[in-house]
C-alpha cells in the first residue's frame, strides 16, 4: 500500500506541473497587467518610474516560463506569494480557511453517504415501485438543479420563513468569538445544502448496484435457504452493491469541490472556495494560482484515496499490482 | 450533475425490469415534447412577442405570480416570464457555442492522438490526464477572471474545460476504428495518413462527438449559470439565467422567492429532457447494456 501510495506521489508531480504550466500559460495570455493589479487604485496617480521599479520587483517583464520556475521554487519552499487582495501571504490565507472548507464538505459528504445508502437501499428493494420512483425521480431532478439556485432556496424556507436556521456566515453577528455551538448552527444550512447536491449521485449508483446484487445467484441461495429478508439486503445484497461505490467516493473530489465552491458562496462560509471567488473577482493571481495547484492535489489525493479503497475492500484485487 | 450531463448516469434511469415499456415511451416522449417546446420558445418568442423584457413597470415591482404576469415580477417590475425566456436563449446560446468549440478542439486533439499513434497518443493523453485533475468550475473560474468580463471568455472557459472528456471519447473510437479492415485497405491502397483520417477516420467517430455534444449543452448552461451567478459571467445586460438568480439574491433576502425560483426551473427542465433522450437513445443503439452501470 505504502508503495502504491509513493507512485501515485510519483505520478503528481508531473500532473501538478502540467497543471501549474498551464495556469501561468493563460495568466501570459490574459489582458490583465499585473502591476496594476498589484497597485490597485495606487496606480492611476503613480508616476511611470515608480510603476517601472514595480513591474521589475515583482518580475513582470520576464517570460512566463521564468516566473512559473520561480513561482515553482518558492512553493518548496513554502513560499506561495502574496495575496493582492487579501494583503497577507497566500499561505497565511490558506491556513486560515483550510480547516472551515474541510469541516464543511467532511460534515456534507458524510450525510450524503448515510442518507444515500438509505434511499438507495430503500429504493432498490422493490423496483419499479412508488418508493423506487420517488426517489429516483426526485434524485434526476436535484442532480439537474444548480447547487446555488437549491441554496437561495433553503435559506428563503428556512431562514426566511421558518426563521429557525440563520442564513450564512460563520457566528452570529453579535458574537466576537467563534463557538462550537454557534458553528453547528450555522453549519446545518449550508452542510445539508452540499449534502443534498452529492446525494443524487450517491443514492443512484447504490440503487443499482444493491438492485443489481438481489438479482444475483448468491441472494436467491440465501432467499431458498429460508435467510431473513432483513439480513438478505443487509449482508448480501448491501455489501456487494455498495463495493464499487465506496471505490468511487475518492474520485468525487471535483464535484465536492466545485459544490463547496457555490455553497460556501451564498452562505458567507469563510472557507477557501470563498476566497477563489473573491480572488477571481480582484484578479488576484498569487491566490488563485495556489489554490487552483491545491485543488488539483486535493482530486489526486481523492484518485489515491479511491484505489487504496478498492484494494481494501475488494478482496480480488491486489494493491501490489496496481 | 456533471454525471447527469455527461449522461454517465444515463443507464441509472433504467431500473431493472421493474417498469414497462410504456414507462419509458412515455419518459421519452416527455422529455421530446419539453425540449422541442423550450427550443421553440427560445426561437419563436422574441421575434414573435414584440414585448420588451427590459421594460420598467415600477407600478408593478415584485408582485407575485398572477393572471397578468404567471411568473411574476422583480424588483423594478419586469415580467419574469419574458426574462426567462431571454435568459434561457443567452444560456442555450452560449451552451451550445460552448459545447461546439469543446467537441472541435476535443475531436482535433483525440482524432490526431488516435491517428499519429506512439509518443504522441501518450504525451497528449497525459497531458489530458493531468487537466483533468482540475475541478472544472474552478477552472473555468480562473480562466474568466483572467479574461473577463464579456461573452467570449465564459465560452472559452467552458470549452476549454469541457474539451477533455470529447477528446478520450474520440481517441477511444479511432484506436478501435484503425483496427478494422477498411481502414487497413485504404492504407493499403497508398492512401496517405492524412487522408485516411479524414476521410476514414473522422467520419466515423462523428456520431459519438455529436452525442457528446448534445450532452454537453445542458452542463456548459450549467456552467454558465454558475459563473454568472458568481458574478463572474456573463455582464448583466446580456441576462443569463444565472445573472436572473444573481439579481433575484435582494429580493429572496426580503422574502419575495419567485425571482429565484422560476430561472431555476428553467435550467433543470431542459437538463431532465437532454438526459431523457440520451438515455433512450442510448438503449436504442445499444439495447444489451440496458442494465449495464456506466461508470
Amino acid at each position: 500500500m505504502a508503495r502504491l501510495a509513493g507512485r501515485r506521489a510519483l505520478f503528481a508531480v508531473p500532473v501538478v506541473l502540467v497543471v501549474t504550466f498551464g495556469v501561468f500559460a493563460i495568466a501570459a495570455a490574459s489582458p490583465f497587467d499585473p502591476v496594476k493589479g498589484y497597485a490597485g487604485t495606487a496606480a492611476l496617480g503613480a508616476d511611470q518610474e515608480t510603476l517601472d521599479r514595480l513591474r521589475d520587483n515583482l518580475g513582470a517583464d520576464q517570460s512566463f516560463v521564468v516566473r512559473w520556475w520561480h513561482w515553482l521554487t518558492s512553493a518548496l519552499t513554502g513560499d506561495l506569494g502574496h495575496s493582492t487582495v487579501l494583503r497577507q501571504p497566500v499561505t497565511q490565507v490558506i491556513g486560515e480557511r483550510l480547516v472551515w472548507s474541510a469541516l464543511l464538505c467532511a460534515v456534507a459528504f458524510a450525510v450524503a453517504v448515510t442518507l444515500g445508502t438509505l434511499l438507495g437501499v430503500s429504493a432498490a428493494r422493490r423496483p419499479g415501485s412508488t418508493l423506487d420512483r420517488a426517489v429516483t425521480s426526485l434524485a434526476y431532478t436535484l442532480e439537474a438543479a444548480p447547487v446555488f439556485w437549491i441554496a437561495l432556496l433553503a435559506v428563503w424556507l428556512f431562514a426566511l420563513q421558518w426563521d429557525v436556521l440563520p442564513a450564512g456566515g460563520l457566528t452570529d453577528t453579535a458574537s466576537a468569538r467563534v463557538t462550537p455551538g454557534q458553528v453547528a448552527g450555522h453549519l446545518v444550512l449550508p452542510a445539508g445544502v452540499l449534502a443534498v447536491s452529492q446525494l443524487p449521485w450517491f443514492t443512484l449508483y447504490v440503487r443499482q448496484g444493491v438492485a443489481d446484487a438481489l438479482a444475483e445467484d448468491p441472494v436467491r441461495g440465501a432467499r431458498a435457504r429460508g435467510v431473513r429478508e432483513r439480513t438478505v439486503l443487509v449482508q448480501h445484497a448491501l455489501r456487494s452493491g455498495l463495493l464499487p461505490v465506496l471505490t468511487l467516493i475518492g474520485s468525487r473530489v471535483p464535484e465536492l469541490i466545485t459544490g463547496a465552491l457555490l455553497v460556501e458562496s451564498v452562505f458567507s462560509w469563510p472557507g477557501i472556495a470563498a476566497a477563489t471567488v473573491e480572488a477571481a473577482t480582484a484578479v488576484d493571481f498569487p491566490l488563485l494560482a495556489a489554490l487552483t495547484t491545491l485543488a488539483t492535489a486535493a482530486v489526486l489525493a481523492g484518485n489515491l484515496l479511491a484505489d487504496l479503497l478498492y484494494g481494501l475492500f475488494d478482496p480480488r484485487v491486489k494493491l501490489s499490482e496496481m | 450533475m456533471a454525471d447527469l450531463a455527461a449522461g454517465r448516469t444515463g443507464t441509472v434511469w433504467r431500473s431493472r425490469g421493474g417498469e414497462g415499456r410504456s414507462t419509458r415511451t412515455l419518459r421519452l416522449r416527455t422529455s421530446a415534447v419539453l425540449l422541442t417546446a423550450t427550443v421553440l420558445a427560445v426561437l419563436l418568442v422574441p421575434p414573435l412577442v414584440r414585448l420588451d423584457q427590459q421594460a420598467v413597470d415600477l407600478a408593478a415591482k415584485l408582485e407575485a405570480p398572477g393572471w397578468d404576469h404567471p411568473f411574476g415580477t422583480d424588483d423594478v417590475g419586469r415580467d419574469l416570464l419574458l426574462r426567462c425566456v431571454y435568459g434561457l436563449r443567452v444560456s442555450l446560446l452560449v451552451g451550445v457555442a460552448a459545447a461546439l468549440t469543446a467537441t472541435v478542439v476535443g475531436t482535433a486533439v483525440g482524432a490526431t492522438a488516435g491517428a499519429l499513434g506512439g509518443w504522441v497518443d501518450r504525451g497528449v493523453m497525459r497531458v489530458v490526464d493531468a487537466l483533468s485533475s482540475v475541478p472544472h468550475l474552478l477552472m473555468g473560474v480562473f480562466i474568466v477572471a483572467m479574461f473577463r468580463p464579456g461573452v467570449w471568455p465564459v465560452v472559452a472557459s467552458v470549452a476549454l474545460t469541457h474539451w477533455l472528456s470529447t477528446a478520450r471519447i474520440v481517441r477511444a473510437e479511432v484506436l478501435s476504428l484503425r483496427a478494422r479492415p477498411h481502414i487497413d485497405a485504404a492504407v493499403s491502397g497508398g492512401a496517405s495518413r492524412w487522408r485516411v483520417t479524414v476521410r476514414h477516420l473522422l467520419p466515423g467517430v462523428l456520431p459519438q462527438a455529436a452525442t457528446a455534444a448534445v450532452l454537453m449543452v445542458p452542463h456548459a448552461m450549467w456552467h454558465e449559470s454558475a459563473l454568472s451567478f458568481l458574478g463572474l459571467g456573463l455582464p448583466t445586460h446580456t441576462a443569463s439565467l444565472g445573472n436572473l438568480i444573481q439579481e433575484a439574491r435582494g429580493s429572496l433576502l426580503a422574502g419575495q422567492w419567485w425571482p429565484t425560483l422560476f430561472p431555476g426551473l428553467f435550467i433543470i427542465v431542459p437538463t431532465l429532457a437532454v438526459a431523457g433522450l440520451a438515455g433512450a437513445w442510448r438503449e436504442r443503439i445499444n439495447p444489451r447494456r440496458r442494465s449495464e452501470l456506466m461508470l
